[in-house]
């Protein structure tokens, strides 16, 4: 039985943490690029919810969610995309490039499929070295278009390695809608090519989510070799922070607002026996971590001479 | 000590590490009881088995992509690249993962694999299956990159490079091979940023590596007939450059001609000379003189191949016109 408050808590911590990030962005404090994950945040909870801590994860461009759900520290995570020397990188990686070893958080990855092959390699050395710990892979529709997407799948399910491929379907890779770039529509049924198995959910009901993504690792565990997972989400944000959403209508994104994860969550606690004032509690103090972690980045201190050009080898 | 062909001493470390250290793998195309398209992994699946031997299919990016994951969790692969100009289609995952993580995971992550694969023109495989492409590799950080030359350095190397905690590029060469030469038996390594001199001189410096450096050494013994002394050094590492050992050379020449199987431009010949340039033009009796491929594709035919890749007469005249000058 998933802890649904604390799912909850995670979903409004991610969410607040990228409209913080956008808040700061406008303000010229973050430098680069950021691509925010808003209204995608049920994926990232349920499926990390329905792993082991022990299981590793690779995240890719879009992954503040992914970190976040896995219990990173908040601050840490602020830290490294304001470049900053607590952060996990030490203000090297930054957004797109965040790893916490002492997670099994294998990395956020830049390159668009950059991170498949690296996940099926980490299920590789988890079953090379005969450990019960899975791969998980997140990245988007768009790299499923991938040719590391094919090859990786396709050699995971000849090796039979326990990692499950976990694509959310947000629509659109940066402005090219499915539809345009995707010859099946959709994703799950290119599984079959990789004789794996491979279903679309509901990405915006985190325990829809959750209970596809347990039931796949429990069988991935088993030895049964990988899976595909679909979630079909969507971003209320733009792709990164400049994106003017010339691609899409207002009225297809106010569509899609009506069914927000975190509001669908919120409507169900009740039900499972949480009363209100905890809910407003929970949402509150989440919000306040958020400010709290900004307040402590902000504070910190950039890296000097020996950060920037120290430490290319181990 | 026993004479054995390159690739057998290439075969000679492969064996050896994957006897000595159970988180070794070999990871690559027709690698199993075909033995590699050279070779080179003969008898390897016969004794060490699928467990350890991981024969894929035809998708270089991926299963590059998939050692460096496997490598990040401390599995230490090996991935051979059947030809070297098939690097194009592993590049991403060598420059964007393999060269980056250590350092732009804060240090979190080391990625010790290895990437061996042949460069070099050997008698008409044509523009896809020919070249050196070491110019392509230097200027990505945080790769080693060696190119064993003899026999003995290509199982030296070879085992330092699998134990080596970073991900190294080992380019073998297809016309070295089938030459023999001798190889210590055993434990034996090599450091994998150090030149050595192939064979001392004292009129002018030949900086050469892989397979240009017997052709360097074949020129000298030509020149000593002549009288004069030529100095060989074997680069051994193209990053880093050995800078000590070249700079060593260099001054105590005087003349420096740089011999490479790789395009002229921009690549490890051009580097050297403009690290010679900015370091040791006081000891420059001459100007620093380049004898490399032509900016051109490998082509098939065999006149024309030769026509492309750098001769010992050009090697001879290039030599001749320094010393002239």
């Amino acid at each position: 039985m998933p802890d649904f408050l604390d799912m909850y808590r995670r979903m409004v911590l991610i969410r607040a943490f990228e409209e913080t990030l956008s808040d700061l962005f406008g303000k010229g404090v973050l430098g680069g690029t950021s691509h925010f994950c808003i209204g995608q945040e049920a994926c990232a909870v349920g499926v990390i919810d329905a792993a082991r801590p022990t299981d590793w994860l690779v995240s890719n461009h879009r992954g503040h969610g992914h970190l976040l759900a896995r219990g990173l520290d908040t601050a840490k995570v602020m830290g490294e995309l304001m470049g900053k020397i607590i952060g996990y990188c030490r203000g090297r990686g930054g957004s797109q490039h965040l790893c916490a070893m002492d997670k099994c958080f294998l990395g956020t990855n830049g390159i668009t499929g950059g991170g498949i092959p690296i996940a099926t390699g980490a299920a590789f050395a988890l079953k090379y070295q005969k450990t019960d710990s899975i791969a998980i892979a997140f990245f988007g529709d768009g790299a499923s278009n991938q040719g590391t997407f094919h090859e990786s799948l396709n050699i995971a399910s000849l090796w039979k390695l326990p990692v499950l491929f976990v694509c959310e379907n947000n629509l659109y890779g940066m402005s090219n809608p499915t539809a345009k770039s995707c010859a099946s529509g959709t994703i799950a049924p290119r599984a079959a090519a990789y004789a794996m198995p491979g279903a679309a959910h509901d990405g915006f009901d985190v325990q829809a989510v959750y209970d596809a993504a347990a039931q796949a690792i429990a069988r991935i565990r088993q030895g049964r070799g990988p899976e595909l997972l679909e979630l079909m989400t969507y971003r209320f944000c733009g792709h990164s922070k400049n994106d003017p959403r010339v691609y899409r209508t207002r009225e297809e994104e106010e569509e899609m607002r009506q069914r927000d994860c975190i509001a669908v969550l919120e409507q169900k606690l009740p039900a499972l026996g949480y009363d209100q004032e905890t809910i407003t509690q929970t949402a509150l103090s989440a919000r306040q971590e958020v400010a709290q972690a900004a307040e402590t980045a902000l504070a910190a201190p950039t890296g000097g001479l020996a950060d920037a050009t120290q430490g290319v080898f181990a | 000590m026993p004479e054995l062909y390159y690739s057998k001493a290439v075969n000679e470390a492969l064996d050896e590490e994957l006897a000595r250290d159970p988180a070794v793998v070999l990871i690559g195309e027709d690698i199993g009881p075909y033995g590699g398209a050279f070779g080179v992994t003969r008898e390897l699946f016969a004794k060490y088995g699928p467990e350890r031997i991981w024969e894929t299919p035809i998708s270089e990016n991926s299963f590059t992509g998939l050692a460096v994951g496997a490598a990040m969790l401390g599995v230490r692969p090996v991935v051979e690249i059947m030809f070297m100009d098939f690097i194009a289609l592993a590049l991403d995952q060598l420059l964007n993962s393999a060269g980056k993580l250590h350092y732009m995971y804060g240090g979190q992550v080391n990625v010790p694999m290895v990437l061996r694969t042949p460069g070099g023109a050997k008698g008409g495989y044509g523009p896809s299956h020919s070249q050196m492409l070491s110019n392509l590799l230097v200027g990505i950080p945080g790769l080693k990159i060696v190119a064993p030359s003899t026999a003995a350095q290509a199982k030296g190397l070879l085992k330092s490079a699998i134990r080596d905690p970073n991900p190294v590029i080992v380019i073998e060469n297809k016309r070295l091979y089938p030459q023999k030469g001798e190889v210590p038996s055993g434990e034996f390594t090599l450091p994998l940023d150090r030149a050595v001199v192939a064979s001392p001189g004292t009129d002018l410096s030949l900086f050469c590596y892989s397979a240009m450096t017997p052709v360097c050494v074949a020129v000298k013994n030509a020149f000593l007939q002549t009288g004069v002394n030529l100095e060989v050094v074997d680069l051994v590492s193209l990053q880093p450059l050995d800078t000590e050992t070249l700079f060593a050379s260099l001054r105590k020449t005087g003349r420096a001609v740089i011999v490479e199987e790789a395009c002229l431009t921009g690549g490890v010949g051009a580097e050297l000379s403009a690290l010679f340039a900015e370091h040791c033009l006081d000891a420059l009796d001459a100007p620093i003189m380049r004898v490399a491929a032509k900016d051109v594709p490998i082509p098939s035919s065999l006149a024309l191949e030769k026509l492309v890749l750098p001769q010992p007469e050009d090697i001879i005249a290039a030599v001749k016109q320094n010393l002239a000058y």
